[in-house]
């Protein structure tokens, strides 16, 4: 049956979609000449606001804020969304326990526009509060606070709360009655175990490690990955070609970047047949995630283009868009 | 004289009227939502999707012409109310049937058709035309109810 409570929302982010930047916009954007003339290209495409600063982190921010005021206008329940900012609200964890474990305080490490903000986080550690926190974060935020408190291990720490925040994406999919986010929960955490099978390999760490990194997810066995990482690349590759991520293989065997940019673009391929769908939810999350994916490649060129990197450097890292 | 024939009668005009017009109002209030949502981004495409939102209407249009017809036949609308027996008047309920219930699930789905057409006038203005194609399909059915209603209708003696 169709969900008609989106139909209205679902309309305007049809006509939202046609401002989203397309490969031909892309490709004009990384045609300017300097960053400067890149931040011009995007002010005259509409990005920022009238009294946003003209630089790229302003810009930036200020157009995902307008993402998340759109999205606050349109949908009655934004729990539908949390599974999008659960990679987030961990980050925050992991920031709030290790500034206040070292009594260190860096405010811009947060993320803005969570359920539980920077300062609130770290008033909740401090005070080891932990039961303020939502349900699939109380145990790992104790253990890991525990953790880094007497070892000292960022690494572990972060390990722990990564794989906790996979798991509750993958939690909250399974619980979802959209299919969209059902796909992106599976796809996000196949991908970041295809991700750390990878990382793993390359830094030679332990069967155990991997086990306690990687979530568990349908499309993929994470003891066949992590045997696989343990082979070589070679044999993560051939795992994955016999997968529904065979094209990860082939990105893998082409390059570290170009494997990298197969991660997002799995993201933005299992959202694209919402650009068909006229009703449900399913359309403001893809839009939520098109704009995520269509940030986050505009940054990579701004920084190309600050960083006076070679076209053909900047092209290998630019994702797949969305329209 | 009994009046229950007249009653079956009316109470078929009731449901040709009903049924159709509630199925065109909650097919325009579909459509209506989405097209709403375009104007807000977009007030240039008002009079496109204002098209488009209108074609479930119809349906409502037909259920009221069944509804004359059928008081017209059984003398209501000029004050002679005929004496219809009980047979005569179920006959005129199952003929407004069809355009009742055709109406109201042609109404609905035209409705849904409507709002995804308003979803690529959004995204491609200059195919409205094949645009408008998806929901008029619809249509096609809600004619076909509104045509066995008439002729069924205009075919009982009273």
């Amino acid at each position: 049956m169709y969900d008609e409570q989106y139909t209205y929302a679902v309309a305007r982010i049809r006509a939202k979609e046609t401002s989203l930047f397309s490969q031909a916009t892309i490709d004009q954007l990384m045609a300017c000449k300097d960053e400067k003339q890149c931040l011009q290209f995007l002010v005259d495409k509409g990005w920022g606001d009238m009294d946003t600063p003209v630089n790229a982190e302003a810009i930036l921010t200020r157009e995902r804020e307008k993402t998340w005021e759109l999205m606050r206008e349109l949908a009655d329940d934004m729990s539908v969304f949390d599974v999008l900012t659960y990679s987030n609200l961990f980050h925050n964890l992991k920031a709030a326990i290790k500034a206040v474990a070292t009594g260190e305080k860096h405010p811009n490490v947060f993320f803005r526009d969570c359920a539980i903000s920077g300062e609130e986080m770290m008033e909740i550690i401090s005070e080891k509060n932990f039961s303020r926190l939502p349900e699939s974060m109380v145990q790992v935020a104790q253990e890991a606070y525990e953790t880094f408190l007497h070892t000292g291990d960022g690494q572990l720490c972060d390990i722990m709360v990564d794989k906790a925040a996979l798991d509750a994406i993958y939690d909250a999919g399974k619980k979802a009655k959209d299919d969209i986010i059902r796909d992106y929960a599976e796809s996000t955490v196949a991908v970041a175990d295809i991700k750390i099978a990878v990382r793993s390999q390359k830094t030679a760490k332990s069967m155990e490690f991997m086990k306690r990194a990687m979530a568990e997810c349908d499309s993929l066995n994470v003891d066949q990955l992590s045997r696989a990482a343990l082979s070589g690349m070679d044999a993560i590759q051939e795992y994955l070609s016999g997968t529904v991520y065979a094209e990860g293989a082939q990105a893998l065997a082409e390059s570290a970047s170009a494997f990298e940019r197969w991660c997002d673009n799995r993201i933005i391929q299992t959202i694209h047949p919402q650009l068909y769908n006229p009703f449900t939810i399913g359309p403001l999350v893809a839009y939520v995630l098109a704009r995520e994916n269509e940030i986050k490649t505009v940054r990579i060129i701004l920084t190309g283009k600050a960083n006076q990197l070679s076209d053909e450097f900047i092209r290998e890292r630019v994702r797949e868009m969305y329209v | 004289m009994s009046q229950l024939g007249l009653v079956y009668a009316l109470l078929g005009a009731a449901v040709a009227v009903f049924l159709a017009g509630a199925g065109s109002s909650i097919g325009v209030g579909i459509a209506g939502r989405a097209a709403a949502g375009v104007v807000s981004e977009d007030p240039g495409k008002f009079a496109k999707v204002l098209i488009i939102q209108l074609l479930p209407g119809t349906q409502g249009i037909y259920g009221l012409l069944v509804g004359f017809i059928t008081l017209s036949k059984i003398g209501l609308l000029g004050g002679n109310a005929a004496a219809l027996d009980p047979k005569t008047g179920l006959l005129i309920l199952a003929a407004c049937l069809p355009v009742g219930i055709v109406g109201l699930i042609s109404g609905k789905a035209q409705g849904q058709t409507a709002a995804a057409a308003i979803g690529v006038v959004a995204k491609k203005p200059d195919q409205f035309g094949k645009a408008m194609l998806f929901p008029a399909m619809v249509e096609t059915y809600a004619i076909l109810a509104l045509l066995i209603s008439i002729l069924a209708v205009t075919a009982i003696p009273v």
